[in-house]
């Protein structure tokens, strides 16, 4: 370990900061849209059963998006924390901005999610035989709630290191 | 073959070849192994696991009891697809056959060999592009065209498409993840985005089989293929995702300093 911490003081701050604030940011904002896409698997088409795996209205573009959208965010969810585990191993994890990234990538899937997928390209609804826009609009105002906390946090994440800088 | 419903003995021809040269497979790997490990260094006994486990998918998918229900039944076939075109690829590429049989040739076959492996026609189809559209692409026309109802009529194509099905699936496989010898080496950012986009096309085609499954089979039958197609292709691709980021990982190590656990 003392290697290590001797190789990131050899760095000023501030070359440390531009070299890994851009992966940091790369490495949240993959792994937030995975989780969010393994989140929406898990809790809204597996425990509750409320999305479909196909309706009938699905047109054939809806499906294509939707198969790419979610092989990329199964790619990002693993690639993304093994880029977090690369920053990791050299003490350059800047964790404010790493989270504030994670809350970007699941606010930007959520809303992705709840406006292209479900309203542009209508590849399934939120939930059947329900009325929908109550449940339209509490998925994007909670999508929209995640992405705008994880900007703040960002915005307050390079004020406080221009702060110590 | 008498209990086989399709009648005719083609199948059965198939059958009896799959088995031959699998157990030629299971006996002459361990054998080489043994042998050359006199002379180098000794062969690790987890590979020789890997080959038996590889090859018992194969024959699952091809010989005994989910084979013949594959027949009349989409899932037991979907099944099969995944473990000929999916699993036994993996699990026989981390046996290193390729390592294994240039271990076993003498120096001048081995030199032939390894020429033939640089050749330019093998460097065109182990392409991460080639291989995907010779792997995925072959799913594509076996479901969604006719071929699907040709192949349980016709058993040389039965045998033609099993046949392709584990060998695009090995091509695949090993153009993606390197493991055994692999001459010609892409970048990670290439590899990715070919596995995004090939998984992306397995998980459409699934949904386009739920949604029209092929003629023959019916809609119960076919959703729960295609289902199972779906969440198990997805099954074999999260470790192919994990194990091409472990191989990234591992080859971005910080090279000038130390790694932690040497210092201790």
């Amino acid at each position: 370990m003392a290697v290590q911490s001797e190789r990131v003081e050899a760095h000023s701050l501030q070359g440390f900061q531009n070299e890994y604030a851009s992966r940091n940011l790369w490495s949240g904002l993959l792994f937030g849209i995975g989780l969010m896409a393994f989140v929406d698997e898990v809790v809204f088409h597996q425990l509750l059963q409320w999305h479909h795996f196909y309706d009938l209205s699905t047109p054939r573009v809806g499906i294509f998006a939707d198969g790419l959208l979610n092989s990329f965010a199964w790619f990002a969810a693993i690639g993304g924390l093994f880029m977090f585990a690369d920053l990791r191993r050299r003490s350059a994890v800047w964790m404010k901005r790493w989270v504030a990234a994670v809350f970007i990538g699941l606010g930007g899937f959520q809303l992705f999610d709840g406006i292209i997928d479900h309203k542009v390209l209508r590849t399934h609804q939120i939930r059947y035989g329900v009325e929908l826009l109550p449940y339209d609009l509490a998925w994007n105002i909670f999508g929209a709630a995640l992405l705008v906390s994880g900007i703040a946090l960002l915005m307050q994440s390079k004020k406080s290191a221009a702060r110590e800088g | 073959m008498a209990g086989h419903g399709h009648g005719e003995p083609v199948f059965g021809g198939f059958e009896a070849a799959a088995f031959v040269v699998l157990a030629a497979l299971f006996v002459l790997y361990p054998l080489a192994a043994l042998m050359t490990g006199e002379k180098y260094k000794k062969w690790p006994l987890h590979r020789y696991a890997f080959w038996g486990a590889g090859l018992a998918a194969i024959a699952a998918a091809l010989l005994g009891p989910l084979a013949e229900l594959a027949h009349s039944n989409f899932t037991a076939h979907m099944a099969g697809h995944l473990l000929l075109g999916m699993l036994a690829p993996l699990l026989l590429l981390y046996a290193k056959p390729v390592t294994l049989l240039l271990r076993t040739l003498s120096v001048p076959k081995a030199r032939g060999l390894s020429r033939l492996l640089k050749s330019r026609p093998l460097q065109g189809i182990s392409h991460p592009v080639t291989a995907a559209f010779l792997n995925i692409g072959g799913l594509y026309a076996l479901y969604l065209t006719g071929l699907f109802e040709a192949m349980h009529q016709s058993g040389w194509l039965y045998a033609f498409i099993h046949l392709h099905v584990l060998l695009a699936g090995y091509l695949f496989t090993m153009s993606i993840i390197y493991v055994d010898v692999a001459p010609h080496r892409y970048g990670f950012i290439l590899r990715s985005a070919v596995l995004i986009l090939a998984l992306a096309a397995h998980k459409i085609l699934a949904k386009l089989i739920y949604a029209t499954p092929p003629a023959s089979v019916g809609k119960k039958d076919g959703e729960a293929g295609a289902l199972l197609m779906y969440y198990g292709g997805d099954a074999i691709d999260l470790a192919l995702i994990i194990i091409l980021c472990y191989q990234w990982y591992r080859s971005a190590a910080p090279r000038l300093s130390p790694q932690p656990d040497l210092l201790k």
